[in-house]
C-alpha cells in the first residue's frame, strides 16, 4: 500500500479537489438550476388555450402584483414583520436573561429547548395552537375565550404561533452576541458614571445592533416562507401568498392558474434574495465583534 | 481589571425580579400549547379522561404507510446529501481554496426560494414529461421519479433543501480539524485514501455529520409543501389528512411527534459532545 501511494504532487491533489466538486454542483444545477430556470421561464410566458402555443408576457408578474394577488404579498409581509418584530423584543431580554443567569443547567436547557423550538414548525406547531387556542382547543373551553372575541384563525392568532418558534430562533441568534457584551465595557460605563439605561443604549445596543437586525431579517425571512402551518391552522381565510400560489397551483379556485403561481413564486424568491443580501453582510458584522 | 471585576459585582444591585418574570413568562408561552394539547388528547368531552386516541395512532388508516415512507424518504436523502458534501467539502479543504466561496454560495443558493416556490419550479418541470418527452425513453425518467411507493423526486427536493443547513453544519467541523494536517499524517502512516478518509477525518467529524443528519432527518419528517403539493403522502401530510375526522389523533401525533424530536437531538447532543448543538440556522419552514 505505502509503496503504491508516492507523496502525491501538489497538481494531482488540486485537480481531485475539483473532482471531488463536481458531482455537488451538478446536482445543483440538475435538481435546483433546472427547476428554478423553469419557474423563471413560464413566470414570463403564457399559453394560448387554442393553439397550444406560449409566448413571452409580463402579464404573469403584472397580475401577481395587482388585485388579491398583492393583497396576498402585503398581508404575508405585514405578518412576518409583525412577528419578527415582536419575536426580537421578546427574544432579547429572554437571551439575557439566560445568559446572565448564574445557572449553567438552566443556560444548557434553555438553549437545548431553543434549538428544538426553532425546527418544530409546520404541521405539528399547529395542531397544538388549535389544541389550546383553536375553537374547541382546551384554553378556549375552560376560559370562555371566543366570548371576548377571541379566535387563532385570524392575523394575531397566526403571530401568536408563529412567535412559537420565531422566539428561539432569534435567542438562539442573539446569545453569542450577548456573549461577547465583555464585562468590563459595562464596568467601564458605570465607572464614568453611566446608568443602566445609558449602557444598553450607547454601548449594549449598537454592539448587538448588527446581530440584532440580522436576526429581525432571517426570522422575517422564515416566516414569509412559512406555509405548513397557515394551511394546516387557517386554511385560506387569510390572504398570505403562500397560500395563493398554492390555490393557484393546485387549481384550488380557477384553473389554469399555474403561469400566474410561477410569477407569485417568483416575487416571493424576490423579496427572499433581498433578504438574504441584507442578512450575510450583518452576519459578517456581527462576527467581526464575536472574534 | 481582574481586581476591579468581583468588586464590581459584588457592588451592584441585582435586579432579578424581571429575569423572574421574563423566565416565567416565556415558560407559560412555551409550556402551555404542549400541556393543553395533552389535555385535549386524553381529556374527550364527553367521555372524560382516556388514552383512547394514543391508542386509535398505530390502527388509523394509512398511519404504517406514510410514517415508513417518511423514514425512507429522510434515510435516503441524508445519504445522498452527506455522499454529495462530504467529499467535495472534504476534498476543497486539501486544495482547490479559490473554489470553496464559490460552492458555499451554490449551497446558500436554495435559501433564496422559498419551498413553496421551488415546488412551483418542480411541478413546471415534471409537467413536461407527459409534454414534450412521451415519446422518447427519456419519459421512463419522469414516471420513475414520481413512483407513488418511492417518490424520488422528493429525495431530490429535500437534498436540495438541506444543502444550506448541512454545508453550514459541516463546514463549521471542518474549520475545528486540520483536514490537511491529519490526512497527511494518516497517509505517511501508510494509509491509503479511502482509509485516511473513514478512520481518520470522518471520526473527527462525529458532531458534524450527527448534527447534519438531524437537521435533514427532522426536515425530511416535517415536511409538507413540497409533498403535498406534488401529491404524495408522507407523515405530515397524513396528520393533516387524518385531522378532518380525527382531531384527538392528530393532535396525539402531533405530540408525540415533538417528544421524538426532543429524543433525537438530545441523542444528538450526548453522542457529539457540545459541540453538536444545533446552530441557529433559518430552518426552511414547511
Amino acid at each position: 500500500m505505502s509503496a503504491a501511494t508516492p507523496p502525491a504532487p501538489a497538481r494531482p491533489r488540486r485537480d481531485r479537489g475539483r473532482l471531488a466538486v463536481v458531482p455537488l454542483l451538478a446536482f445543483v444545477a440538475l435538481s435546483f438550476g433546472v427547476p428554478a430556470l423553469a419557474m423563471l421561464h413560464g413566470a414570463f410566458t403564457a399559453r394560448d388555450p387554442v393553439s397550444g402555443a406560449t409566448s413571452f408576457t409580463t402579464a404573469n408578474v403584472t397580475e401577481s402584483l395587482s388585485g388579491h394577488y398583492l393583497d396576498a404579498l402585503l398581508g404575508s409581509v405585514r405578518l412576518s414583520a409583525t412577528a419578527a418584530v415582536l419575536a426580537a423584543l421578546l427574544g432579547l431580554p429572554l437571551a439575557q436573561a439566560v445568559v446572565t443567569s448564574r445557572s449553567r443547567a438552566l443556560r444548557e436547557s434553555v438553549l437545548t429547548a431553543s434549538g428544538v423550538l426553532a425546527n418544530f414548525g409546520g404541521v405539528p406547531l399547529a395542531f397544538a395552537f388549535v389544541a389550546t387556542l383553536g375553537n374547541s382547543g382546551v384554553l378556549t373551553r375552560h376560559l370562555s375565550l371566543d366570548d371576548a372575541g377571541w379566535s387563532l384563525y385570524s392575523f394575531w392568532g397566526l403571530t401568536l404561533t408563529y412567535l412559537y418558534f420565531l422566539v428561539p430562533l432569534m435567542v438562539l441568534t442573539l446569545t453569542p452576541a450577548l456573549e461577547g457584551l465583555r464585562v468590563e465595557w459595562r464596568e467601564a460605563a458605570r465607572n464614568n458614571g453611566a446608568t443602566t439605561v445609558q449602557y444598553w443604549r450607547h454601548v449594549a445596543l449598537p454592539v448587538l445592533a448588527p446581530s440584532l437586525l440580522g436576526g429581525l431579517v432571517l426570522l422575517f425571512g422564515s416566516a414569509f416562507a412559512a406555509y405548513a402551518t397557515a394551511r394546516a391552522m387557517v386554511g385560506s381565510s387569510i390572504p398570505l401568498v403562500t397560500l395563493q400560489i398554492a390555490d393557484a397551483l393546485s387549481g384550488n379556485v380557477l384553473i389554469g392558474r399555474e403561469n400566474v403561481a410561477l410569477a407569485l413564486s417568483l416575487d416571493m424568491v424576490a423579496v427572499a434574495g433581498l433578504v438574504m443580501a441584507v442578512y450575510l453582510p450583518l452576519q459578517r458584522r456581527s462576527a467581526r465583534w464575536l472574534a | 481589571m481582574a481586581r476591579l471585576t468581583p468588586h464590581a459585582r459584588a457592588a451592584r444591585p441585582r435586579p432579578r425580579w424581571w429575569r423572574a418574570a421574563v423566565l416565567t413568562g416565556a415558560a407559560v408561552y412555551f409550556l402551555v400549547p404542549l400541556a393543553a394539547s395533552v389535555v385535549f388528547t386524553v381529556d374527550v368531552p364527553g367521555s372524560g379522561l382516556t388514552l383512547d386516541a394514543y391508542g386509535r395512532i398505530t390502527t388509523a388508516e394509512g398511519f404504517g404507510d406514510s410514517l415508513l415512507l417518511s423514514l425512507e424518504l429522510a434515510a435516503a436523502t441524508i445519504a445522498l446529501v452527506l455522499l454529495l458534501t462530504v467529499p467535495a467539502l472534504v476534498a476543497l479543504r486539501l486544495g482547490a481554496p479559490r473554489l470553496r466561496p464559490v460552492v458555499e454560495i451554490v449551497c446558500s443558493l436554495p435559501l433564496v426560494v422559498p419551498p413553496i416556490a421551488f415546488v412551483a419550479g418542480i411541478g413546471t418541470v415534471l409537467g413536461w414529461g407527459p409534454e414534450h418527452f412521451a415519446s422518447t425513453p427519456f419519459f421512463q425518467t419522469f414516471v420513475a421519479l414520481q413512483d407513488p411507493d418511492f417518490p424520488l423526486v422528493l429525495v431530490l427536493a429535500y437534498t436540495v433543501m438541506a444543502l444550506p443547513f448541512v454545508h453550514r453544519a459541516l463546514d463549521s467541523g471542518l474549520r475545528a480539524i486540520d483536514v490537511r494536517t491529519l490526512v497527511e499524517a494518516a497517509r505517511s502512516c501508510g494509509a491509503g485514501w479511502p482509509q485516511a478518509l473513514f478512520r481518520v477525518v470522518l471520526p473527527n467529524l462525529r458532531g458534524a455529520l450527527l448534527n447534519a443528519s438531524f437537521l435533514t432527518l427532522a426536515l425530511v419528517l416535517g415536511e409538507f409543501t413540497v409533498a403535498q403539493l406534488l401529491g404524495f403522502r408522507p407523515f405530515a401530510v397524513w396528520i393533516v389528512g387524518v385531522s378532518g375526522s380525527q382531531a384527538q389523533v392528530s393532535v396525539a401525533v402531533s405530540v408525540l411527534s415533538l417528544l421524538l424530536t426532543w429524543a433525537l437531538l438530545l441523542a444528538v447532543v450526548s453522542a457529539g459532545g457540545r459541540g453538536a448543538a444545533p446552530r441557529p440556522t433559518p430552518s426552511p419552514r414547511s
